[in-house]
């Protein structure tokens, strides 16, 4: 990393991060491609998230899939963990709760694959600081 | 706004959204972007001055108005002064800071440094309990990347400014969230709380000028200077501005966290966030503000909530645990549930706090046991209101306060504990009889085996009795009776 010497450095190093991950955090914002983020807070990790982000890496590795996938801190969906989030090409992103891996190859099949609806959407149900 | 959507994400602006590992997700996002105008185009009393205009008040609990502890911190001279953040979240059932804290911990790395630059500070401290070990490992990892880019350290952003962060780990003692026990604890003294003033606006740590705020109070920093205190002060009520987390817990269907603006009621936030009560069961009260707050009941539902509102229907904001209890939770278990992690986080040092908790706590087990008669409910009210008046800290102060909510607001359950020496939620064991009704009983001696007092006899294939003399409600019978022969009343 490189010591940033102005507050124009950290303004410029914020437009290029933003352009390079913006795609995949903006949590209302389509990305380019298939970006995975999953929960792994404290609860997250209790209810066996590690395993979940662990099979989706393998899993998409081994089936061709180019997706990224990343962690995240709590989505404060405790009652549904693990929560992950799946954010297709050109669409908004979906977090789908407690999700196992049967339900993330389920996930991996039918939605990131074929865009098929698969249950377990929790609904946007909050408003960001951007919106008002 | 959508009248739908209740939730409004500030503080949780980040989590969930960037890897807080990754400081370049967080950059992305605005990080560090509010402290590099601060500490680059506002003079310290300018910032000072927006924080105050922002409205915003302690979400630790107090409530007391963050900008002006801040302007207090900055007008004591001193050689060295120290920005603290609590960390030491201890109320039973909530996690919200551990959630920030995990998710985005840049938010709160950049808000000291704001307040640092503001208040004329060079160190900073967090003092957060080991028992957050990923929550630790996560802000050692954002404090090493923050330093890297120069973002901590000397000369920060070549402004001439320089700030840095050190841990400091308290032991999950409650008693250390006030802010002079915790300076104390991070001291290496004993955690105990001293007499306030001197503030530790004036003497905080090591006897000089420190400003101490919490997680989520820090986490809300940038974004005012993002979006200005204008903005700001428009979301909320009138003297609650901004959004409050609540980490929503007990018989609720969406256990989790919850972010509203202030003045949203508890309805909208049990009901419509929180999809409502388990199992379709009768709402019954809701715990806010820990044990040093209360239980609110079905009238208060439609009470905004905010610092004042929550105070004058008998509870408060506090950090933010909401526990929603239904028709089956006993109110006096509940108030006795709260003593007993009083007493036990009772530090010892004044005696209202630590004799007075522990008769609370040994009056109520005796309601509840059967044995209290009407003036232990004189007893339960009087001595809560000295103990409220007289006792040295926060904690103290207000520990009996579930007592008294529960008073107020379920005088009726406390009646029938003492008067009917019946519970009518069903919890207190020492109020119920078992009873093994005959013609479902087919003497099998299931029971009367499993009894370890011997209380039950009857012959084979005859229906059973229950010696209510020697009987000592532990409900094994009730178990593991096939016949639903055994009941309590």
């Amino acid at each position: 990393m490189k010591r940033l010497e102005s507050y124009d450095d950290l303004r410029k190093l914020r437009n290029e991060t933003r352009e390079k991950i913006s795609s995949y955090s903006d949590p209302k914002n389509a990305a380019n491609r298939v970006i995975i983020r999953v929960g792994m807070g404290t609860s997250g990790i209790a209810s066996g998230a590690t395993q979940v982000l662990e099979f989706f890496r393998e899993a998409l590795r081994k089936r061709n899939i180019d997706a990224e996938v990343l962690m995240s801190g709590d989505m404060g969906y405790s009652y549904a963990e693990p929560t992950v989030q799946v954010t297709r090409p050109g669409t908004p992103p979906l977090v789908f709760g407690d999700v196992d891996t049967h339900r993330a190859d389920e996930i991996i099949e039918k939605y990131i694959r074929q865009g098929e609806p698969v249950d377990g959407v929790i609904p946007v149900d909050y408003l960001t600081i951007e919106e008002i | 706004m959508d009248k739908k959507i209740k939730q409004l994400r500030l503080v949780l602006r980040n989590c969930g959204f960037i890897d807080p590992e990754n400081i370049d997700e967080a950059i992305a996002r605005d990080a560090y972007l509010s402290m590099g105008k601060v500490i680059t185009e506002m003079h310290p009393a300018e910032a000072i001055k927006i924080v105050k205009e922002s409205g915003l008040r302690g979400r630790g609990g107090g409530g007391f108005p963050t900008g002006l502890k801040w302007e207090f911190a900055c007008n004591n001279k001193a050689d060295r002064k120290y920005v603290v953040c609590n960390a030491d979240e201890g109320d039973p059932g909530a996690f919200m800071d551990r959630s920030v804290l995990e998710g985005d911990p840049h938010s709160v790395i950049e808000a000291m440094a704001i307040c640092a630059y503001c208040i004329g500070a060079g160190e900073g401290l967090i003092y957060i309990r080991a028992e957050y070990p990923l929550a630790i490992k996560r802000l050692k990892t954002a404090i090493a990347q923050a330093r890297e880019y120069g973002l901590l350290g000397k000369n920060i952003l070549g402004t001439g400014f320089s700030f840095d962060i050190e841990l400091r780990y308290g032991a999950g003692a409650f008693v250390c969230g006030e802010e002079t026990a915790l300076i104390h604890s991070m001291e290496g003294l004993r955690g105990e709380p001293t007499v306030k003033p001197p503030f530790p606006a004036e003497s905080g740590y090591h006897g000089k000028p420190t400003n101490v705020n919490n997680v989520e109070t820090l986490a809300c920093i940038p974004v005012i200077f993002s979006k200005g205190a204008d903005w700001f002060s428009k979301i909320g009520t009138e003297r609650s501005k901004g959004t409050k987390v609540f980490a929503l817990a007990g018989k609720v269907n969406n256990v989790g966290l919850v972010e509203v603006p202030m003045g949203t009621s508890l309805r909208e936030v049990i009901f419509e966030i929180g999809g409502g009560i388990n199992n379709d069961r009768k709402f019954k009260a809701v715990q806010t503000g820990g044990p040093s707050g209360g239980c609110l009941t079905e009238e208060h539902l439609d009470t905004p909530i905010d610092f004042d509102n929550l105070i004058e229907a008998g509870s408060m904001m506090g950090s933010g645990g909401m526990i929603v209890m239904d028709e089956d939770d006993c109110m006096v278990s509940v108030a006795k549930f709260y003593l007993d992690f009083t007493v036990e986080e009772s530090c010892g040092k004044c005696a209202p706090c630590r004799i007075g908790n522990k008769r609370l706590y040994e009056l109520l087990d005796h309601i509840c046991k059967g044995k209290g008669d009407m003036a232990d409910l004189d007893r339960l009210r009087n001595m809560s209101e000295v103990i409220k008046d007289t006792a040295l800290c926060g904690l103290g102060q207000t520990s009996p306060n579930p007592v008294l909510s529960t008073l107020d607001n379920f005088y009726d359950e406390y009646l029938a504990h003492v008067m009917d020496k019946k519970c009518p939620a069903g919890q207190c064991r020492g109020l119920m009889e078992f009873f093994i009704i005959e013609e479902n009983c087919v003497g099998c001696t299931a029971c009367a085996r499993v009894c370890p007092v011997n209380a039950i006899a009857g012959e084979r294939k005859e229906p059973h009795k229950i010696n209510k003399g020697i009987c000592i409600k532990c409900g094994a019978c009730m178990e593991k009776c096939k016949f639903d022969a055994i009941i309590i009343q």
